[in-house]
C-alpha cells in the first residue's frame, strides 16, 4: 500500500513545491489609485497584462482621492516602500520628482512614443526638464449646455464664450420653480474642489495668486472681480445648496436635465452623452470654458498618472505595468473591449487623430482643443512665479488653497461678505508663503 | 326593597370602579405612548441603515435623483460590481481576525488590570483610570507619525498583526473601565467567602466573578468588537493590500469623478452585514449587560 502510495505522494509534493516555487518567484505590484471610471476598467483589463506577464502579480489598493492623497504622501515621505506604482496627479508629479522620490522615466521603448504624449502633460508632470510619471488620462475644462433649452429660447452659445455672456444665459434659462437652474458650478469647499474652478475664473478675469515676488494677490481687484462675480451668478441663478456641490452632485443635476450649462472637467463629457447615466445624452452641446478679461489660464489642466516611488522594490516589474497601462497598445485594448470612446482621453495625439474616435466621442474635438490651449508655465495675464493652471505646484498649496476654498464657499453661501472672505483668504495664504521662505 | 336594597350597594361599586377604569385607561395611554415613542426611536435609528440598504438596489442614477426615488425597480447589480471588482471574502477575513484578536487580547489583559483595580485600589487607582481614559482624548491624526514610523521599523505596515495591537490599545482604556464598574458591583463578602473556601487567584476569577459579571463581559467584548470592526482611520493609514478590512473596501467605492452612492451603498451593506447578525444573535447578553447593576 505504502509502496504503491509513494510514487504519487512524491509527484503530488513535486507539483507543490513546483507551483509553490513559481509563486515566489512572481514579483508582486502593488498599485495604489483612485476610484473612476477609467481606473476600474484598467483594473479589470490588468488580467490582460498579468497573462503576458506571469512573473508579476498586481495588488490593486483603490482609495477615494483624499485619503489616496493623504496615504501615498506618507508613504514616500516616510520611505516605508508599500507601494510600487502610484497614481499622483499633476500638482504632486513636479513636487515630489523635484524631491527625488520618484524614479524618473528616461529609459522608455521606442515603441512607447513618448512625443506623442500632449506637450503641456508632459510638462507638467515632469520637473527640472526630467518626466517622472506617465499619464493615464488628462482633462481640461469646458462649458456643457443643454442645446434644446438654448433653441428654444432662441440663444445662441458662441465657441468661446465670456463669463459675461454665460451669466446672461443662465438668467434667460433660470427657471427655479420648475427645477431648472441657470448654472451648476463647483461650490463645495477644497483645493482640487471650488478652488479649481475658480482659480481658472481668477485667471480670466486677468488675476494671479502671487506676484513675483511671492506677494499673495487675494486682495486684489481681479480676485474681487472674480469672486462678486462668481457669488452672483452660482448664489442666484443657480441651484439651492450651491455650496455643497462638487463634480458629482453637479454632475447628478446635469445628468438629470437640472442644469442649463455646466462648466468643468473635459472629462464629464463621456458621463454626459452617455445614454445609460443621462437623461440628456443627446440635447448636450460643447463650448469652451469662458474666457473674461484674457483666456490664458481660463480652461484648467489636470492629469493622472502613474509614477514609481524609489522606496518601491519591484522598479522594474512596476515599470513594465506603467509603461503598458499609458501604452497605445492599452488603449487599442480598451477600444476593443469598451468601445473607441471609452479610451482614457486627453493623454496621447494620435487619439485625436484617430477620426473613428473622433466620430465616436462627440466632445473629442472641444476636449483637443482646451487641451492644447492650456499651458501651466503661462496660465495668468499678468507674470507669475509659479507653474500649475488651477493650481500653485508648491508644497503647501493644497492647505492654504483648502482654506481659501472655505472662505470662497463662505461668501457663496452668504456667511460672510466677499471683502472679508478675501481679507480672510489673503492673510492666510501671506502668512504660509512667509512661514515657507518664498519671500526670503 | 330589592331594588332599594341594590342601589345603595351599586353607587359604592360603580365609584369604586371609576378610578380603576380611569387607571386603566390612563394605563393603556402609557403604553401607547411609550411603544409610540420606543418606536419612533427605533426607526430613526434604523432609518440610515435602511436608506442604505435601499439605496444599493437601486441604478447609480436613480441614487442620486432629487427628490429621491422610493418606488423604483431593485437591482443587484451593485452587489454584482463590488463581488467582481473585489476580493470581500478577504476584506471581511481580515476585519474577523483583527477585530475578535484586538477584542480578545482586550478582554485577557483587561480582567486582571480592572480585577486588581476594583478590588484592591489604592490611593492612585482613580487617576490611573483618568489618566487611561484621558489618552481617548488625543484626537488619532495626533499620534499617526510616530505610530506609522514605528510599524515602518518593526515591519508591522500591511500586516494584520500590527492592526491588531493597535486595535487592542487604542480600545484598552474603554474595556477596562467598562469592567471595572461591572465588577465593582460585585460584593467583596462573596469573593472574600470564595477565598476562606481556599479558593486561588485563578480559581477566584475563572470560577466566581467570571460567570457572575459575564453579561457585563460579554456585552463589554461585543462593543470592542463593534469599535474594532467599524475603525476606519487606522485601518486606512496602516494598510495597503494584504490587511485591508473592510472599512478600507467602503473606501475605495467613493469616487472623486464619477456616480458611486449605489455601489458604495452596496459595499457597506456587505461590510456591516456580519457584525449585525452577530450582534443580533448576542443581543440577549448585549441587552442583559448593559443593565447589569442597574436595579439591585
Amino acid at each position: 500500500m505504502s509502496i504503491t502510495k509513494t510514487p504519487y505522494v512524491r509527484l503530488a509534493t513535486l507539483a507543490c513545491a513546483v507551483s509553490l516555487s513559481t509563486a515566489t518567484l512572481a514579483e508582486t505590484v502593488t498599485i495604489g489609485t483612485v476610484n473612476n471610471g477609467d481606473m476600474i476598467r484598467m483594473q479589470a483589463l490588468s488580467s490582460e497584462f498579468e497573462a503576458a506577464h506571469p512573473d508579476i502579480d498586481l495588488e490593486w489598493v483603490i482609495l477615494e482621492e483624499n485619503v489616496l492623497r493623504q496615504r501615498l504622501t506618507t508613504d514616500i515621505a516616510a520611505n516605508s516602500g508599500q507601494f510600487d506604482v502610484m497614481t499622483i496627479g499633476m500638482y504632486e508629479a513636479p513636487i515630489w520628482g523635484a524631491n527625488d522620490w520618484l524614479v524618473p522615466m528616461d529609459n522608455l521603448p521606442a515603441s512607447y512614443d513618448v512625443n506623442d504624449i500632449f506637450p503641456s502633460v508632459r510638462g507638467g508632470l515632469s520637473a527640472n526638464g526630467t518626466l517622472y510619471a506617465l499619464p493615464f488620462y488628462g482633462e481640461s475644462s469646458m462649458t456643457y449646455y443643454r442645446t434644446d433649452l438654448f433653441e428654444q429660447a432662441g440663444l445662441t452659445m458662441p465657441s468661446e464664450p465670456t463669463w459675461e455672456q454665460v451669466r446672461e444665459f443662465a438668467v434667460a434659462l433660470h427657471d427655479p420653480a420648475n427645477e431648472q437652474y441657470g448654472i451648476c458650478l463647483r461650490g463645495k469647499a477644497g483645493w482640487g474642489e471650488n478652488m479649481a474652478l475658480f482659480t481658472t475664473m481668477v485667471n480670466a478675469f486677468g488675476g494671479r495668486w502671487f506676484d513675483m515676488d511671492w506677494n499673495a494677490q487675494l486682495e486684489s481687484e481681479q480676485w474681487h472681480n472674480a469672486l462678486e462675480f462668481y457669488v452672483d451668478l452660482l448664489g442666484n441663478y443657480g441651484p439651492p445648496g450651491a455650496s455643497s456641490n462638487g463634480f458629482n452632485e453637479n454632475l447628478a443635476l446635469f445628468n438629470t436635465g437640472k442644469c442649463a450649462m455646466w462648466v468643468d472637467a473635459t472629462v464629464a463629457g463621456s458621463f454626459v452623452t452617455d445614454d445609460s447615466q443621462s437623461q440628456v445624452p443627446d440635447q448636450v452641446g460643447f463650448a469652451a470654458a469662458p474666457k473674461q478679461v484674457t483666456h490664458k489660464g481660463s480652461g484648467w489642466l489636470w492629469a493622472w498618472a502613474l509614477a514609481i516611488p524609489v522606496s518601491s522594490d519591484a522598479k522594474d516589474a512596476a515599470q513594465e505595468f506603467v509603461t503598458w497601462a499609458t501604452s497605445k497598445e492599452y488603449s487599442r485594448i480598451v477600444a476593443e473591449e469598451h468601445g473607441i470612446a471609452a479610451i482614457p482621453p486627453g493623454t496621447r495625439k494620435s487619439t485625436y487623430e484617430n477620426d473613428a474616435y473622433l466620430e465616436a466621442a462627440s466632445f473629442a474635438d472641444m476636449t483637443l482643443s482646451q487641451m492644447q490651449k492650456a499651458d501651466p508655465n503661462d496660465s495668468t495675464l499678468e507674470p507669475s512665479p509659479y507653474t500649475g493652471v488651477q493650481f500653485v505646484a508648491i508644497p503647501g498649496f493644497s492647505g492654504f488653497a483648502t482654506v481659501v476654498g472655505q472662505q470662497v464657499a463662505g461668501a457663496l453661501s452668504g456667511n460672510t461678505s466677499v471683502d472679508q472672505a478675501l481679507s480672510n483668504a489673503n492673510r492666510v495664504v501671506d502668512r504660509e508663503i512667509r512661514r515657507a521662505g518664498y519671500q526670503d | 326593597m330589592n331594588t332599594q336594597q341594590v342601589k345603595p350597594m351599586s353607587q359604592p361599586s360603580l365609584a369604586r370602579k371609576q378610578p380603576l377604569l380611569d387607571m386603566r385607561q390612563a394605563k393603556i395611554v402609557k403604553n401607547i405612548t411609550v411603544t409610540v415613542a420606543a418606536w419612533l426611536v427605533a426607526l430613526t435609528i434604523f432609518f440610515p441603515i435602511f436608506w442604505m440598504v435601499l439605496t444599493s438596489l437601486k441604478t447609480e442614477l436613480n441614487a442620486f435623483s432629487t427628490p429621491p426615488a422610493l418606488i423604483f425597480k431593485p437591482t443587484l447589480e451593485n452587489y454584482v460590481a463590488v463581488f467582481e471588482r473585489s476580493d470581500y471574502l478577504k476584506y471581511a477575513w481580515n476585519s474577523v481576525v483583527v477585530s475578535f484578536g484586538a477584542s480578545i487580547i482586550g478582554m485577557v489583559i483587561a480582567i486582571p488590570a480592572a480585577y486588581s483595580m476594583a478590588f484592591y485600589p489604592t490611593k492612585r487607582t482613580q487617576g490611573v483610570l483618568l489618566w487611561m481614559l484621558s489618552t481617548k482624548m488625543l484626537p488619532p491624526v495626533g499620534v499617526l507619525v510616530p505610530l506609522y514610523l514605528l510599524a515602518r521599523d518593526t515591519s508591522l505596515l500591511d500586516t494584520k498583526t500590527g492592526l491588531t495591537i493597535i486595535y487592542t490599545l487604542i480600545n484598552l482604556p474603554i474595556v477596562i473601565w467598562m469592567i471595572y464598574t461591572y465588577f465593582r458591583e460585585v460584593p467583596k463578602d462573596i469573593l472574600e467567602a470564595v477565598r476562606m473556601d481556599g479558593a486561588n487567584l485563578w480559581q477566584e476569577i475563572r470560577h466566581v466573578l467570571i460567570p457572575i459579571t459575564l453579561g457585563g463581559l460579554s456585552s463589554t467584548f461585543l462593543l470592542s468588537l463593534i469599535l474594532s470592526w467599524n475603525e476606519a482611520f487606522w485601518s486606512l493609514n496602516l494598510t495597503a493590500s494584504k490587511a485591508a478590512p473592510l472599512t478600507a473596501l467602503i473606501a475605495s467605492y467613493s469616487s472623486p469623478e464619477g456616480l458611486f452612492w449605489a455601489k458604495l451603498s452596496a459595499a457597506s451593506t456587505l461590510a456591516v452585514a456580519p457584525i449585525l447578525v452577530f450582534g443580533w444573535i448576542s443581543q440577549k447578553q448585549l441587552v442583559r449587560g448593559l443593565t447589569f447593576g442597574a436595579v439591585k
